[in-house]
């Protein structure tokens, strides 16, 4: 396949891509010594920038075009009434400090959106503005913190993190100024009730666990954790990125967690966006409340009888402080409001069983082939490996394979706890048809990888590109572009 | 996997090579292995102290990071500045021109608490 | 309705392979007690029925289309041109994830990696990351860079009074559990020379933003070569499309940027999402938050993408990552780089000099009205600060019934010495004429109210 160029060697002086019209009022003189002499930004036409990006897109691989079955990522498809929701002027137009009178159809989404996720995850109160899951541990993290603080107890700097968890629950930890203790997990992929009965101390600031875990296993001990961790004076956090498993079937404030983070690019079908935006609101027990980052959106209904609300925006009383500016990422409470509603419960209900109910499938179609080293029912996903007798393949020759039969792969190398990893996760919205032709694919690369290991080896052999040469990109680092013929126009 | 009797070795996968009072360090063949491509090398500045087990820098591969720790304490005299532009070495020559620091022992006993060759290959052997 | 392709079929025959009758009998281990709650949550609509709701909720807004808008204090009305979401509509893009199997997001890795040529063309600095979350979490992290870069042996942050206030208070959130002072802001009428005054061996950075948040530019002469002085980091916000005209930060000595950069072709969208930039010099590239994008050859030697230096990142350092960003802004840098693409070299400079020249004007006019006064004591781009004869929320207040004006910031909150002052942007999209009503209509105020 042919190389799209950069946009910097598309580029020629002279051309642009849009005109912008003349000035309608008296100019004034520029400042002369404040003025940059050079800006150094191709030059294209408009026909130009569509082709380019165009061409750009057709080399990636997405969920519009095929199976994305990768694990802990929530792949589902992205709703197209989202996308023009969300672009309605009323929405796309407003201006972030606009006062709040005129911007009652936002606050009505955010109102309505706070309630729900509190609805759907049984917490006393939501916040919606951490921009992302990270983001979300962050916020919930310093909540926890800041809680044991204001209650003077002030040698809490432990947070309690599985072996199984995801690198920003450690990353967010730190942030927070706090230490990190490892908890291993046992032979059936729980935590190690012997290992955090040691841990559990006074020192604890809480326990942040993914459940189901990135094993995709409901935590069987779930209860005594929780006890246990409490009885300490620690807290529960919940890391949100596997609610895809939950919603509808239990509510993590019932099973007592005190802090979760949602992801409403995973759970509530926001698109991922090759790489975001994304967002985590965080959802807390009621003494919990006035920890949140603020602004939070409120109803208040007048005196008259009406009982039309007006909202307000309200800051929590001891709240950890503003985590991003404005509001929080709108456009996505848009998209998941949207997708809430087309819903209803029932809808959503059924979201979650079906998840489970694919996942289930794949995993007992495939465990012949492919190991799966804690074979019980999962969740939304599962975690096998991908190893074979008699064969050098590994893990990431399936996965680069599995592009040539044009399906994404899973994710690779994840848990950390499980080698050769493939954790796969399928999300509701595939239908039988196409699991099956993934089971059937998946089975033939199994038979390749002791037949022919090469072919994997090798692989992929159809994608755009071969396996590119990661090594080269981190030793010889070239992290942008301004290619010398174009640095000599541009200083003409 | 080459581990060179004349040298010590700490429980972090350096070794140490002891002149006097001078001493030189670097990373394991056995932990270059494991690394696999190293692409990165963070040095110390001269002059810098470090106690014992402490972290003087680190070093990374594509898909792994880890820490470089001093096999015993005292004042860096030199740092290999080869390995900025040729990371590589570690893994092609560990013990020669993959050396990463030269230090003034502040304490030569802390040397004789390290592991000897074959106590060092014993620990790589129940690590796999 | 639900986008759950299952027909009852095809339940059966999955229920079966599994081994189990129902679909209720798939969550053995979530206690009996909780599972299956009711969820208070309104019925199921249509798509229809959701898209009329979707649109009476839109219409209970006042957006930007219908009303003139000289409020920005950190967002911006600018002209998005149409190619910008053409590609941000093409299912390509916005429904791949991160490009972590690079064979196959060619698209993505490209466009990021130019993404980042073009920002450090724009800034004048050696590196950007591939987006964070907004202009202040990029600051944010930018802090965090200049403390990382000084191992932790530096505890002092020195900040401008005049970087935006909310971009302050996320500063102040995420150093709240690492010792930290932060100075400098205290003082709210501090300059740039008051703060050089509180540079000292402890201090890891300064902070300015420039233009700065009342829209004046600073005078950054020689402040870069006393903030090395001391061995800290100068780290400068600023507003991308100035750098259209004005020098770049990179120029004037900055180790790092932080910007938001919503202007580029970003909708309002009542706050977010948005973008962040960060970019810094070659010296702190491991330092910095977030994904890059190097360029590498593929097996053939073929030019290819892919991310790089990710052993900085959470998935593999865990806690001693430089941050624990994961998700990123990708799509919005993508409408930023399709936004530079597009409006390339001459319309950035054409956009930044519509911006000048109209706020320029509108500062002018006002400043002829009884009762109100320019602050002109500084050069200011788009933005600029007036005197009002009338609180702002009133004069706002009339500007919205009486004109169908949305007015400027009221400064008076974040900076009581600047009480009854408002900060008003202008930008290529106010035309002549909505210009002149806002003149009239501030006319009309401060004699009617």
């Amino acid at each position: 396949m042919k190389s799209e160029p950069l946009v910097y060697e598309m580029s020629s002086p002279g051309r642009c891509g849009v005109d912008m019209p003349a000035s309608d009022v008296p100019e004034t003189e520029l400042p002369k010594d404040l003025l940059r002499s050079n800006l150094g930004l191709p030059e294209l036409s408009q026909l130009d920038v569509v082709r380019h990006y165009l061409h750009l897109s057709q080399l990636n691989y997405s969920i519009d075009g095929g199976f994305y079955p990768l694990g802990s990522c929530t792949m589902k498809y992205n709703p197209k009434i989202n996308e023009d929701v969300a672009r309605l002027p009323g929405f796309a137009a407003t201006h972030p400090l606009q006062d709040p009178m005129t911007v009652q159809g936002n606050l009505a989404i955010m109102f309505h959106l706070q309630e729900w996720l509190k609805e759907i995850g049984g917490f006393a109160g939501v916040g919606l503005q951490p921009a992302a899951g990270a983001h979300g541990e962050f916020t919930g993290i310093l909540i926890m913190r800041k809680y044991h603080l204001d209650r003077g107890d002030l040698k809490r700097n432990v947070i309690l993190i599985p072996d199984s968890a995801h690198g920003t629950n450690p990353a967010s930890t730190a942030m927070s100024g706090l230490v990190v203790k490892q908890l291993p997990s046992d032979s059936r992929g729980n935590i190690d009730l012997a290992a955090l009965r040691r841990a559990c101390d006074d020192s604890v600031v809480g326990l942040m666990l993914t459940n189901p875990n990135t094993l995709g296993l409901f935590e069987e001990h779930l209860e005594e954790v929780v006890n246990l961790v409490h009885a300490c004076g620690g807290l529960m956090y919940g890391d949100g990125a596997n609610m895809n498993a939950l919603v509808g079937v239990v509510r993590p404030g019932d099973l007592g967690f005190d802090v979760l983070h949602y992801n409403l690019h995973k759970t509530f079908s926001t698109p991922h966006g090759g790489g975001g935006p994304g967002s985590g609101p965080v959802g807390v027990r009621a003494d919990l409340v006035d920890f949140l980052p603020g602004p939070i959106v409120e109803a208040v209904f007048p005196d008259d009888g009406d009982d039309t609300p007006m909202y307000v925006l309200t800051q929590p009383l001891r709240s950890i402080g503003r985590m991003k500016s404005f509001n929080g990422n709108f456009g996505m409470f848009v998209r998941a409001y949207t997708y809430i509603r087309v819903h209803g419960p029932d809808g959503l209900l059924a979201n979650t069983e079906h998840a489970v109910l694919n996942a289930n499938y794949i995993r007992v179609k495939l465990r012949d082939k492919y190991p799966v080293p804690y074979d019980r029912i999962c969740m939304h996903e599962f975690v096998c490996q991908g190893k074979f007798e008699g064969s050098d393949v590994r893990a990431l020759d399936v996965s680069k394979r599995l592009m040539d039969y044009g399906i994404h792969p899973p994710t690779n190398y994840f848990p950390l706890i499980v080698p050769e990893a493939l954790m796969i996760e399928p999300t509701e919205t595939e239908s039988q048809e196409t699991i099956d032709e993934f089971i059937e694919v998946m089975r033939k690369i199994a038979d390749e990888a002791v037949k022919e290991p090469e072919l994997l080896h090798g692989a992929p052999h159809h994608a755009p590109v071969k396996r590119l040469d990661e090594v080269k990109a981190a030793r010889d680092l070239v992290l942008c572009c301004m290619p010398a013929e174009f640095a000599e126009k541009a200083m003409a | 996997m080459n581990i060179p009797t004349d040298l010590k070795y700490a429980r972090t996968d350096e070794w140490i090579r002891v002149k006097g009072g001078e001493a030189e360090a670097g990373l394991t063949d056995y932990a270059q292995g494991h690394l696999s491509d190293i692409v990165y090398v963070e040095l110390p500045e001269v002059g810098a102290e470090f106690k014992s087990a402490t972290s003087f820098g680190s070093i990374e591969s594509v898909k792994a990071a880890s820490d470089l720790n001093m096999p015993a304490g005292g004042t860096i005299t030199a740092v290999n500045e080869s390995l900025s532009d040729a990371p590589e070495v570690v893994n092609s020559d560990p013990y020669g021109k993959g050396w990463i620091i030269k230090f003034t022992l502040s304490d030569p006993s802390e040397v004789a608490g390290l592991m000897d060759a074959a106590a060092y290959q014993k620990y790589c052997d129940e690590r796999g | 309705m639900t986008y759950i392709p299952h027909t009852e079929a095809n339940r059966k025959a999955m229920l079966e392979a599994i081994g189990v009758k129902s679909l209720e009998e798939l969550f053995p281990a979530v206690p009996e007690k909780y599972k299956f709650p009711e969820l208070n949550l309104p019925p199921a609509l249509s798509e229809m029925e959701t898209w009329w709701e979707m649109q009476g909720l839109s219409e209970a807004n006042a957006d930007v289309n219908h009303y003139a808008c000289f409020l920005g204090a950190g967002a911006y009305n600018h002209y998005v041109p149409h190619t910008v979401d053409y590609v941000l509509r093409r299912g390509e893009f916005y429904t791949a994830y991160t490009p972590y199997q690079p064979e196959i997001s060619q698209g993505t890795l490209q466009a990021m990696f130019e993404y980042q040529s073009m920002i450090c063309q724009l800034t004048g600095m050696d590196v950007s990351n591939a987006s964070h979350y907004d202009g202040a979490t990029s600051l944010a992290e930018g802090v965090l860079m200049a403390m990382n870069s000084a191992r932790g042996n530096r505890k002092k942050i020195v900040m401008s009074p005049a970087v935006h206030p909310q971009y302050r208070q996320v500063v102040r959130t995420y150093t709240q559990g690492m010792n930290v002072a932060i100075a400098g802001d205290d003082n709210l009428k501090n300059d740039v020379a008051d703060l050089l005054k509180l540079l000292d061996k402890d201090t890891a950075c300064l902070v300015i933003q420039n233009p700065n948040f009342l829209g004046q530019i600073e005078n950054v002469k020689g402040v870069a070569e006393v903030v090395h002085a001391v061995g800290a980091l100068l780290i400068v916000v600023t507003d991308p499309i100035s750098l259209g005209l004005f020098t770049p930060p990179g120029e004037y000595g900055a180790d790092i940027v932080a910007a938001e950069g919503q202007s580029l072709g970003i909708p309002l969208s009542y706050g977010g999402p948005y973008l962040g930039i960060l970019a810094t010099k070659n010296a702190y590239v491991r330092k910095i938050a977030g994904r890059l994008i190097g360029e590498t050859i593929d097996g053939d030697g073929k030019r290819g993408y892919v991310l790089t230096l990710s052993t900085r990142e959470q998935h593999i350092r865990r806690e001693k990552a430089t941050s624990n960003i994961c998700t990123n802004q990708g799509l919005l840098a993508l409408a930023a780089a399709v936004y530079l693409a597009t409006v390339g070299k001459c319309g950035l400079a054409q956009v930044a000099q519509l911006c000048w020249h109209k706020s320029h004007y509108a500062a002018k006019e006002i400043g002829k009205l009884k009762g109100y006064k320019v602050i002109s004591d500084k050069p200011f781009f788009k933005e600029f600060v007036v005197k009002l004869p009338r609180p702002v929320a009133d004069v706002n207040e009339f500007l919205l019934n009486e004109s169908d004006i949305i007015g400027g910031y009221d400064l008076g909150e974040d900076y009581p010495h600047l009480k009854n002052h408002m900060l008003i942007a202008v930008t290529e999209t106010n035309n002549k004429q909505e210009i002149d009503d806002l003149v009239t209509g501030l006319k009309d105020a401060a004699e009617q109210l």
